[in-house]
């Protein structure tokens, strides 16, 4: 195999001396970690190798000799050099030497001990490799497919390959920890031996966090404990908490909390970038919720919103008590209708009110001849009727409402402190609130189609002479009374000929909802956007993008005739893709749990949906 | 050491071939594609356009002229981007690995290194693509779970040669 030597970058214009790294016997690869300067006393290295052996647990040794001298400097160096092999004895003995100025590297590997033979390497088969030790040291191993019980950068012996090299320079630290500054007994040459890289406010804010992360952590876990009290799991509490998507999103941004302060120390470089990624992403979320809040009180968007929202006097609500007077003549002004003649008190909101009077020209429309369609009179007039007089009680809620809309909107405003996530859910929640009604229709339209249709296919198979055997659970034949078959088919043609009114109905409450429900499904993905994006990892990968690598990549410096093979190590950065892939949050997103087929099935039996069911709610 | 040799694709476009040997233990391959030409984007820009205007004639929205203007760039700046290759290099390192580098007509390059510890063998595979049969060199990964086995099959180049003959002489297999 050919001998291939990790050199580093920074030490190519370094002085003469040895090479010290960690020799890899199964790739016949030597890994040059710094090179020791004249003069040095022996013992003295060799007690530093076995310090630094004792802290990282990696192998160093001499390795050889590195000569860095004038073309027509004395050959007494040269000889000196070569008489170092026999104090620090290493297999294989390797020899670089550079001119210069120059651009002359000549390489050469010797093997003093055991029979020369085809194994012993020769001078042509010495393959020089440059890295850069910042770089390499600095940088995280992605494997492409990473078993889960092995990782890059894991230190155990099963790194294979290039891999052994990120792991043998992570792992010598302790090697670069001095300068050229420092008054040690030998004198070394690595990437940190101009000064070693440090930066005063990392240090201080690694000194402030300790105390400040135990104080806050303190009071998440009286707010979690808190949170978990008794009192929440009573039923009504209980219930609510679980429809509304607020309470979902405050528990995780605690949860997130709770992770970015606890005072464990992140044991491997995974959960460290977890926890960056969370701490950056919450603090994204603050800043825009406060952008909102500034910008919702700033310009008095509140007052004006709630302007819009306060009652006045508007002409199309009376017009359509107007309409409902001539529609329902009969019982207008009777003691006993549903509708008030005069409507006393304070007006509804206008924008819900707008709302609740298109709904109310839908209706008519329905119990008109909607799109041509005629309809069974009868039917259509109960059903709209009864439809017309919810839609009177949900007027009356949203006028009970109406002067407290201003000061509830303030309050709530004051909720995007916590974050633009937390906005958007109580945005969904003000949503589903407002459209209960839609809601409420969609429900009874579904039940009503429902029953409609179940008992049409059991009518059915009654006019066909079958049943269905409960007990087999197939259809099987029947023979059935007169009496029976008359009654059954009788039923069977009045359902039939009522379904086009119904299934009108329901199409169109359905409709309704589903728009509400993608409206809901929209901000909850943005929502799932916030909370799960990598940030942190994807600008490191923007700014620093040898800290996560894929691999590596080699190119082929200038050959000289007679010299090694030189090459050049880079890092292969990973695809924003696989960064995204990589170090994603997990959202509290619940995702639709129905597939488009199943969803379509559920949609003509009439089936009631549940789409955005959150985590740990029981099917209903 | 150099060595250039010109092929053709299975489209008819000229490949050229460029052979370095830089060590015994070190060898590349460079093979350079057809470039775009002028033909093929003057005719999709004139298609797109001739589109957009009889939507302008149909709409009388002048805003469908600029947005045919705009997709026309983005497009032919993303064809150059993601999808135009001009040269894919192979660098074969021994007892290191194998590099496969593409640059894209717009100077973005993509790099994939195998490690040879990795690499089980390199064939030329044989694919049926409608009426004829096509040859592309492909190396073939070795399983980490199951030692004889095969995890997965690499396509070298992306241009795929017309003969077998052809694949055989440029690669010298």
């Amino acid at each position: 195999m050919v001998l291939k030597a990790f050199f580093p970058t920074c030490c190519m214009s370094a002085d003469s001396g040895l090479l010290v790294g960690r020799w890899v016997p199964e790739q016949s690869s030597a890994v040059v970690l710094a090179v020791v300067h004249f003069p040095f006393i022996p013992v003295q290295v060799k007690e530093l190798l076995a310090q630094v052996h004792q802290a990282s647990r990696v192998g160093l040794a001499v390795l050889g000799t590195w000569c860095h001298r004038h073309q027509d400097a004395e050959e007494g160096l040269g000889h000196f050099l070569e008489g170092l092999g026999a104090i620090f004895s290493h297999e294989p003995w390797l020899q670089l030497s550079r001119e210069r100025g120059g651009k002359l590297w000549s390489c050469k590997a010797t093997c003093h001990q055991g029979p020369p033979g085809p194994a012993a390497p020769d001078e042509d088969q010495v393959m020089l490799v440059f890295y850069d030790q910042r770089k390499v040291l600095l940088s995280q191993l992605h494997p492409a497919a990473a078993l889960p019980d092995r990782q890059a950068g894991d230190g155990t012996a099963g790194a294979e390959g290039l891999a052994v090299v990120f792991d043998t320079v992570a792992r010598s630290e302790a090697l670069f920890r001095s300068d050229r500054f420092d008054d040690g007994p030998v004198r070394l040459s690595h990437w940190q031996s101009e000064g070693v890289e440090a930066s005063i406010l990392a240090e201080l804010a690694k000194r402030a966090s300790g105390p400040v992360c135990a104080l806050l952590a303190c009071l998440l876990s009286l707010v979690s404990a808190a949170s978990a009290c008794r009192l929440f799991q009573l039923w009504p509490l209980s219930f609510i908490c679980s429809k509304l998507s607020v309470c979902e999103q405050l528990r995780h941004r605690l949860e997130q909390l709770t992770l970015i302060f606890s005072t464990q120390k992140a044991e491997n470089p995974a959960q460290l970038m977890r926890k960056a990624n969370v701490l950056v992403s919450v603090l994204l979320d603050v800043t825009l919720g406060l952008a909102l809040l500034s910008w919702l009180h700033g310009k008095d968007c509140i007052g004006q919103l709630a302007k819009a929202l306060v009652p006045v006097a508007d002409v199309s609500w009376s017009g359509s008590l107007v309409v409902l007077e001539h529609l329902f003549p009969a019982c207008w002004g009777h003691p006993d209708c549903p509708f008030p003649a005069q409507w006393v008190g304070p007006l509804p909101p206008v924008c819900l009110q707008h709302v609740a009077e298109e709904l109310q020209h839908l209706l008519q429309w329905l119990m008109g001849a909607p799109a041509g369609l005629k309809m069974n009179r009868a039917l259509d007039q109960v059903l709209g009727r009864f439809f017309l007089y919810h839609l009177h009680l949900w007027i009356s809620y949203i006028h009970l409402m109406s002067p407290f809309i201003e000061r509830i909107l303030w309050h709530v405003g004051l909720s995007a402190c916590l974050g633009l996530t937390v906005a958007l859910s109580i945005l969904s929640d003000i949503i589903a609130l407002l459209t209960f009604h839609i809601y409420c229709f969609y429900v009874y339209g579904a039940r009503l189609y429902c029953l409609k249709i179940c008992g049409l296919s059991s009518l059915w198979r009654l006019f066909r002479g079958k049943k269905w055997n409960v007990l087999r659970q197939r259809v099987d034949s029947c023979s059935y009374d007169l009496d029976q078959l008359f009654i059954g088919t009788l039923l069977f043609t009045i359902l039939v000929f009522l379904l086009p009114t119904t299934a009108l109905y329901y199409l169109v409450f359905t409709l309704l909802r589903l728009l509400v429900v993608a409206v809901q499904g929209l901000i909850h993905l943005l929502m799932d956007l916030v909370n799960s994006l990598p940030l942190y990892s994807l600008s490191l990968r923007l700014c620093r993008p040898y800290r996560l690598a894929a691999g590596v990549k080699f190119r082929v410096l200038e050959h000289e005739a007679g010299g090694p093979l030189r090459l050049l190590m880079q890092i292969n950065p990973l695809p924003y893709g696989r960064v995204v892939h990589t170090y994603r949050l997990p959202s509290c997103g619940c995702h639709p749990r129905h597939s488009w087929g199943s969803l379509c099935r559920k949609l003509f039996f009439g089936e009631l949906i549940y789409p955005w069911r959150q985590r740990g709610d029981k099917q209903d | 050491m150099e060595d250039e040799r010109s092929f053709s694709d299975i489209c008819g476009g000229r490949l050229a071939l460029q052979r370095r040997y830089y060590s015994p233990s070190c060898r590349e391959f460079c093979l350079s594609c057809p470039r775009l030409s002028l033909r093929s984007l003057t005719a999709v820009t004139c298609a797109v356009w001739l589109a957009a205007y009889g939507l302008f004639t149909l709409c009388e929205n002048s805003m469908i002229l600029s947005a045919a203007i705009f997709i026309t760039l983005l497009g032919l700046l993303g064809y150059l981007h993601f999808v135009k290759i001009d040269q894919e290099t192979l660098l074969i390192i021994d007892s290191l690995g194998i590099q496969m580098t593409s640059s894209y007509a717009s100077g973005k390059e993509s790099t994939t290194f195998i490690e040879m510890s990795k690499v089980k063998d390199v064939v030329i595979n044989e694919a049926i693509y409608m009426q004829k049969v096509i040859y592309y060199l492909c190396i073939l990964l070795k399983d980490p779970v199951e030692p004889h086995g095969i995890s997965q099959v690499v396509p070298v180049f992306q241009v795929i040669f017309s003969t077998l003959l052809n694949a055989k002489t440029a690669l010298e297999l």
